[in-house]
């Protein structure tokens, strides 16, 4: 039969409880499939799944994949409302378009954001097929139910293939509000299920966007000023075209990029560029003068975040300390460099880019090239880490701006050198801490002055102010009840390009907060999960992370001398954590031995990666506790390889032991959620091993 | 340019690159092996490991001309025994997160097996190949059960 019908588009809204709309796109894709006779139809009720009429069953993933797990734990949750064999699904990337919503991979977003609109995208369609069913047996769609692919009839044991049903199924209303699944009903959600992904990448067939090839495409490398804000004068690319290889050398926005027939003659071609630069203002800038300019307000009250009590009235018998923490730059450095393929041809562009940003990558290259969105297809490729390093396009412009330029197909791969040298790093900051504690050992007072600049600010909003930006993330509505507290901002400017670094805020804030606590505990001469515990409601969740850590981790056995326990408690993301670090240091060398982590939340999709997530968390934030650092000369970053910009290694990876809470309440994030509690954990357990109060990371014990 | 003969996965090629070309891009551009991969180029993190003779060598500071005549062998070509025991402990326990590094994890970790080498340089070897995801703790469990089951 051939059924060439024409291509319908109708939009459909479905509500969402919780607030927002999300759009239900059905487009029969017949059309575009309609060759042959044997050519399947395809039931598409939602943006996010197709079945065919072999009953095969495609989920369009429209986050961005880069080890976090979501290629797996989003096609489960349409898996599970769906009714279908897990194991025959097909898992599709979805390119840029603002039909999925939004597709910005970042803030831990990606399964607490989703959670509701893709399993109503299942459930919708296992509904339509469900009623398709019943029309055809003609009995009431309530005497039909759905499970592994078929739509079955519970009196006469008849049973249709969701293949069988697409047809019929496609020609029906979307039905509004279906019934979702009852949490103790799940099949799929909650288990470990395998991670879809893992065979190819371990096998070496996987495609990062490093390893794609299109038909008639070049290398090519790009040359940028050293330091930050600067541009290119006048280029001679004579020597670089005497490279072997080397077809071209072009000036775009962001430097000269030579063109060449393989990775490594565009990097030889690059090398041999002779570039004058205009440094531009910023070129005698250093780590110090940025230092100097958050020192400047150390001695101001900032702009207010937050306040009760009066932390200025003094109390008779307090013990009052305070402290000044400071946290780096730091770079996000995954393992695959920044790349990008780009074939710009007559007015269009197509990108093939590992981005946890598509859409904004859509939006930022036409605005660059001069194009309409229209024109510009952005296909996202797997990516080698992200961190949030990729939520920015700047290296998908230099490659879109290259190919038009040259008028070729271009792969642009950075160097190692280059992804350090050339990044939009965590900024670094500042806190000054104040507090005090009663003679009995309760706490009186805490104040706390973030100093540090704002992503929002440098970026988008030169207007924002203080208060309304973000650099207060992971420092306010804290749980602890104490009764004069104070947490108030600075703002300070940086050239230095910044962005989200999983967690941002919530890395530096909370290694301030969660360290100066342990400091007020010590001074009220208590317990430090004791001290914490006081401050809890008794039905916090946090309290309850925190007593599992502290069980789990045997809190309470002694540790021989130069061995230490360290504790801390975060909550970001709509997750609560818990971890406890135990340390020894030995002639001032640290080894960190272990990790209890405890998190909480919520509805849990997949454990095993969650627990992954979590390991994954402390790692990369312990490198960042005591490993590299990037500092700033001349306008530039110092640093160039993972030689001096160090990362942990297999050899100083603690033992991590991941608890998981159960229990139903709302979905929360995970990716991030580890990150806030590593750093504290770690140097307060360094001050319960050696006395010694980290308050500047990363760690420098000698 | 010149010709060079290489032998990579028990294939012989003949590529016509600078002598100098690092074996890394000769995998990747020319021979469209793409499984080993690139992250720091000066032979720091171990992305790029691949078999030489049966050793585990960073094949971005190797030039091409010097292994011509070696028996070269990527993660492609281990992979041509899906079952093996490293990848299926890999699967297993779910080592992998984002995956760039893994290629060189199981390429450093397959040498090492192969010639039984110690528990003490099994720590050495994996302890100069970079996880920027953290698979560390999971790479551990692998290690100490393929060592285990031999
Ligand atoms: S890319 Fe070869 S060792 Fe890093
Ligand atoms: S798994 Fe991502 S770098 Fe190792």
């Amino acid at each position: 039969m051939k059924n060439k019908q024409t291509r319908r588009e109708f939009i459909k809204t479905v509500s969402v409880s919780g607030g927002g709309l999300i759009l239900a796109t059905y487009i029969p894709f017949n059309n575009l499939f309609a060759g042959t006779a044997d050519d399947p139809k395809i039931f598409s009720p939602s943006v996010y799944l197709k079945i065919d009429s072999n009953g095969v069953v495609t989920v369009i993933v429209h986050r961005s994949e880069m080890g976090q797990g979501v290629k797996t734990a989003l096609p489960m949750l349409i898996a599970e409302e769906l009714e279908v064999d897990w194991e025959k699904i097909i898992i599709e990337q979805a390119d840029a378009d603002t039909k999925y919503g939004s597709q910005s991979t970042g803030g831990s977003t990606s399964v607490r954001r989703n959670w509701e609109p893709l399993r109503i995208a299942g459930a919708t369609a296992r509904e339509m097929l469900i009623i398709a069913a019943a029309k055809k047996w003609n009995v009431d769609k309530s005497e039909c139910y759905a499970e592994n692919g078929f739509v079955i009839n519970k009196k006469s044991k008849q049973k249709f293939s969701y293949g069988e049903l697409v047809e019929d199924a496609s020609k029906l209303p979307v039905p509004q509000n279906v019934k979702l699944k009852d949490p103790k009903d799940f099949k799929l959600i909650g288990k470990r299920i395998h991670r879809v992904d893992t065979p190819d990448k371990i096998y070496g067939k996987a495609k990062f966007g490093i390893d794609i090839v299109i038909p008639g495409m070049y290398y090519a490398a790009l040359s940028r000023c050293p330091s930050f804000g600067g541009k290119v004068k006048s280029f001679n690319a004579d020597k670089a075209k005497q490279i072997k290889g080397v077809i071209d050398a072009v000036q775009i926005s962001n430097g000269v990029a030579v063109i060449a027939d393989s990775t490594w003659n565009a990097f030889k071609g690059r090398d041999e560029l002779e570039i004058e630069w205009d440094f531009g203002p910023y070129a005698n800038v250093n780590t110090d003068d940025i230092k100097n300019e958050m020192l400047k307000h150390i001695k101001e009250e900032g702009a207010e975040f937050e306040s009760r009590g009066n932390i200025h009235q003094s109390i008779k018998g307090e013990k009052l300390i305070d402290a000044v923490y400071e946290v780096p730059f730091m770079a996000h450095a995954p393992m695959e460099p920044m790349n990008c393929v780009a074939k710009y041809e007559n007015g269009k562009v197509e990108l093939w880019a590992p981005t946890q940003n598509p859409q904004n990558a859509k939006s930022e290259v036409a605005k660059a090239l001069g194009l309409s969105e229209n024109d510009v297809t952005v296909h996202v490729t797997l990516m080698g880490g992200g961190f949030g390093r990729r939520l920015v396009s700047d290296f998908a412009i230099e490659a879109a701006e290259i190919s038009k330029v040259s008028g070729k197909a271009v792969k642009l791969t950075w160097t190692r050198k280059e992804d350090i040298k050339f990044g939009y790093y965590r900024p670094p900051s500042m806190h000054v801490l104040k507090g005090s504690v009663s003679a009995d050992g309760k706490p009186l007072k805490f104040y706390h002055h973030v100093i540090a600049p704002s992503i929002r600010q440098m970026r988008f909003d030169k207007n924002l102010t203080a208060e309304k930006s973000e650099i207060k993330e992971g420092t306010v509505d804290l749980e602890y009840q104490i009764p004069n507290l104070k947490v108030t901002g600075t703002l300070i400017p940086t050239h230095v390009p910044i962005s989200w670094w999983r967690a941002v805020y919530n890395s530096q804030n909370p290694f301030a907060v969660e360290s100066f606590i342990d400091e007020l505990a010590y001074a009220a001469g208590k317990d430090l999960y004791e001290f914490r515990k006081q401050m809890l409601p008794e039905d916090s969740r946090l309290l309850n992370v925190m007593n599992i850590a502290v069980e789990k981790s045997g809190w309470n056995n002694r540790l021989p001398k130069g061995k230490g326990r360290g504790l801390a408690v975060s909550y970001g993301y709509e997750s609560y954590c818990a971890q406890v670090a135990e340390v020894s240091v030995m002639n001032n060398k640290l080894k960190v031995e272990k990790y209890t982590a405890v998190i909480d939340c919520g509805v849990v999709v997949n454990p095993d990666i969650v627990e992954a997530q979590m390991e994954g968390a402390i790692a990369f934030a312990l490198s960042a506790a005591m490993k590299g650092e990037i500092t700033i000369k001349n306008g530039g970053v110092e640093q160039n390889n993972f030689d001096d910009f160090e990362i942990l290694s297999y050899d100083e990876m603690p033992v991590v032991d991941v608890h998981i809470v159960q229990n139903n309440f709302k979905v929360g994030g995970v990716g991030e959620a580890g990150i806030a509690a590593c750093a504290p954990a770690l140097c307060n357990a360094i001050f319960a091993a050696t006395g010694k109060r980290i308050r500047k990371l990363p760690v420098r014990l000698i | 340019m010149s010709k060079i003969n290489l032998t990579v996965n028990k294939k012989n090629y003949s590529v016509d690159v600078e002598p100098d070309t690092p074996l890394l891009w000769v995998l990747r551009d020319k021979l469209g092996l793409t499984g080993t991969k690139y992250s720091c180029g000066e032979g720091i993190c171990g992305s790029c490991t691949v078999h030489i003779d049966g050793n585990a060598e960073r094949s971005c500071i190797l030039s091409a001309k010097d292994v011509e005549g070696s028996e070269i062998t990527t993660i492609e070509g281990l992979a041509e025994n899906p079952d093996h025991p490293i990848f299926k402990t890999w699967i297993e326990l779910e080592v992998s997160q984002c995956g760039y590094c893994q290629p060189g994890q199981i390429m450093t970790l397959a040498a090492m097996l192969n010639k039984n080498a110690s528990k003490a340089e099994i720590e050495r070897e994996m302890s100069s190949v970079l996880c920027r995801c953290g698979t560390y703790h999971r790479i551990r469990k692998a290690v100490d059960k393929l060592v285990e089951d031999k």
